[in-house]
């Protein structure tokens, strides 16, 4: 039963950790399936994480935390839409530039405003994302396998974590059941042929990269409102990449998206818990490689050695219509 | 299809790009209630106003024009090397093993061999994306992404686990030896009579970084390995009819490009911290990415951008400790010089080109229309 608890435990963080990753990496989704490459994730998420934490500190409600969030992350997408669709501009330059603007600005506009050294201040009560207790939970609590799997594992999340995974089945259905779908893949692989059919590149680009901004938004949301008390510096930690690396992996694919960010959010869950691998495999495994492996996996199958990810034809190309 | 006269290209565009970096960037210092005059004021004296300042400003460029030439010769061969981060960390490797494990009898050829090994240790972090990039069509900019986690993993492993000293709490490795202490500009010039402050950093790497622009610069322009990456990055379809093989550019570029910024470390773990800290890059990977741009890519401009970017930079310091500006600010330069001389060039370019043509084509109506 002990065991069956840590189990439990282990992937309560699991899926706490796994819920930034899975809305960033849907967001690169939307972008990269409509060709536009997006590294600037990572700072989209950033943005939002100080906005809606330094917003909801202010009004005291997280969820006008959220929309300020939403907004930050929009702008930003508005930016790289701008320089890359309507200037055509590099798409990967202008996301290391939006990168390096959510780092620079976030520090900046907190220190002028809270004067607490590039951090908000800690959020109580109705500024935050409260755990929500699913119906019975607490019934069936005492319930032996079932009632510590439903309490601890799928109960007492956060709104955006039971979001986050209903977003998973609504972009499949969006992107492969629904006309704008399929004209969005279509505009990622062949966009001279949706401009022949009549239908806006430039609206369903800058449509894909909205969502993406959206999407990154909520993620940032949860890291400073539901995962965290409030912004820190630089609190995104690489996550946006770790997303684009979850992409990858799950080859552009929305249910492969929440496979790969559960591994993903794993890795990280058994970086904090050293003992329990320990316990499991017997092998003293270092930290610094759990930390690494996301990458080093991306890596393998960006090699193709397992399996080959193909990424979106059209994808960093910026569309030129004929004269 | 030349629109603009040369001139244009090669000063007008960027110096608009900037002016408009500029200008946003004083908007954000008024927005955060500060006054970008006194500011800027403050920055010229602390960076450019005493030797001190200078000797600041002259160590960041360094580090930038190593990263940024690193960036520079990647992009002939259009390929984004976004791993100079994780590329001069493993430069930091090589140099501290070179300096720690060789008894060097006198600090040039200590600074030879660590600048070598540098440069071997930042190519071979840089090999293994190229290699995926031209056998296996990985995309060099995610892989470099990639292994800049993968270095700080490995770095943080090394320094933890193998090279820290017994006893020691921080990760970090042991100081390295006298003998291999680099002459900072202070020894350098006192010979020549000119007074230079002991304390800052600036250091030989500097001429040797200078050194590598004109290398640089003659590769590129003057051998047949600059011309075969040139041709490379403006078609890839020509030179591989010219005869040339793409997969041996894309290596040979990459090499030297992660050679370069590994070789970074020269000047900021050997001159400066002498010893190999975690995170000693500090950035100033991916500030040759902003450094490249600025310069178009050649070496006299990166040369010119990477000194402006160590102006920036000790300036920004100063800043942060005299006002209530942190050092932030300078990212979000950064961020903004990389935004419209990169991204945004377009936007500039070609609302200019508009007005190249007009002037152009009013006059003289019988000049042939590019």
């Amino acid at each position: 039963m002990d065991i069956y608890l840590t189990l439990i435990q282990l992937l309560d963080s699991t899926v706490r950790l796994a819920t930034p990753l899975l809305l960033a990496c849907l967001a690169g989704l939307y972008s990269e399936r409509a060709g536009i490459f997006d590294i600037g994730l990572e700072g989209k998420m950033l943005a939002a994480a100080f906005f809606s934490a330094a917003i909801a500190a202010m009004t005291g409600s997280v969820w006008i935390g959220l929309l300020a969030g939403i907004a930050a992350s929009l702008v930003l997408s508005a930016i790289h839409g701008i320089a890359s669709i309507t200037f055509r501009g590099n798409q990967l330059i202008s996301g290391v530039a939006i990168n390096f603007l959510a780092a620079g600005m976030t520090v900046l506009i907190a220190q002028a405003w809270f004067r607490q050294g590039g951090r908000t201040p800690s959020l109580i009560g109705k500024a935050r994302f409260e755990p929500i207790t699913l119906p019975f939970a607490e019934a069936v609590q005492d319930v032996p396998f079932i009632g510590p799997l439903y309490y601890e594992l799928i109960s007492g999340h956060s709104i955006l974590v039971y979001v986050a995974f209903a977003a998973v089945p609504l972009t499949w259905w969006v992107l492969f059941r629904t006309r704008f779908g399929l004209r969005l893949r279509a505009v990622g692989e062949n966009p001279a042929a949706v401009d022949t059919a009549g239908v806006s590149v430039v609206g369903l680009r800058f449509a894909a990269v909205a969502i993406c901004g959206v999407l990154c938004g909520i993620a940032g949301a949860y890291l400073s409102t539901a995962l965290q008390a409030g912004f820190v510096k630089d609190m995104a930690a690489g996550r946006g990449f770790i997303a684009l690396a979850a992409l990858i992996f799950a080859k552009w694919r929305p249910w492969h998206a929440l496979y790969a960010t559960l591994l993903f959010g794993l890795f990280g869950a058994l970086e904090t818990r050293p003992d329990v691998i320990e316990a499991v495999s017997g092998i003293k495994v270092q930290g610094q490689l759990l930390a690494a492996l996301p990458y080093l996996m991306t890596v393998i199958i960006l090699a193709g050695f397992v399996g080959k990810a193909i990424p979106p034809r059209a994808g960093g190309e910026p569309y030129v219509k004929e004269r | 299809m030349d629109v603009m006269p040369k001139w244009a290209e090669v000063i007008l565009v960027p110096l608009i790009s900037l002016l408009l970096a500029a200008i946003l960037s004083a908007l954000v210092i008024l927005a955060i209630g500060e006054d970008p005059v006194a500011a800027v004021k403050l920055m010229v004296t602390g960076a450019l106003g005493s030797s001190y300042g200078w000797g600041y400003t002259l160590y960041y460029a360094t580090n930038f024009m190593f990263t940024g030439l690193a960036v520079a010769v990647a992009f002939h061969a259009r390929l984004f090397n976004i791993g100079g981060e994780g590329q001069a960390a493993l430069g930091g490797l090589g140099v501290a093993l070179a300096c720690l494990y060789i008894p060097w009898p006198h600090w040039s050829l200590a600074l030879v061999g660590a600048a070598i090994a540098a440069g071997l240790f930042g190519a071979a972090w840089a090999a293994i994306p190229a290699w995926l990039q031209a056998k296996r069509g990985s995309h060099i900019v995610i892989t470099t992404i990639m292994f800049n986690f993968i270095a700080a993993s490995l770095l943080n492993y090394v320094l933890v686990n193998m090279l820290r000293p017994k006893g020691a709490m921080d990760p970090a490795s042991a100081r390295f030896p006298e003998a291999v202490q680099l002459p900072t500009l202070h020894d350098l010039l006192a010979p020549l009579g000119i007074e230079f402050s002991k304390a800052a950093p600036a250091n030989i790497s500097l001429l040797v970084a200078i050194a590598a622009c004109v290398v640089i610069w003659v590769l590129i322009w003057r051998t047949r390995l600059g011309y075969e990456i040139r041709s490379y990055g403006h078609s890839e379809s020509a030179a591989r009819y010219a005869g040339m093989p793409p997969n041996r550019i894309i290596m040979v570029t990459m090499l030297i490009s992660g050679a370069l910024a590994g070789m970074m470390a020269i000047n900021n773990v050997m001159g400066e911290a002498e010893r190999l800290v975690m995170n000693a890059v500090e950035g100033a990977g991916f500030i040759g990415i902003a450094v490249a741009l600025m310069g178009r890519s050649h070496p006299f401009g990166v040369f010119i951008a990477a000194i402006l970017f160590g102006f920036l930079y000790q300036g920004g310091a100063e800043l942060a400790l005299w006002t209530t500006i942190p050092r932030d600010l300078i990212v979000v330069i950064q961020a903004l010089v990389i935004l419209f001389t990169g991204a945004l060039d377009n936007m500039v370019r070609m609302p200019l080109e508009r007005v190249f043509l007009a002037l152009r084509s009013a006059p003289k109506p019988g000049r042939k229309e590019g």
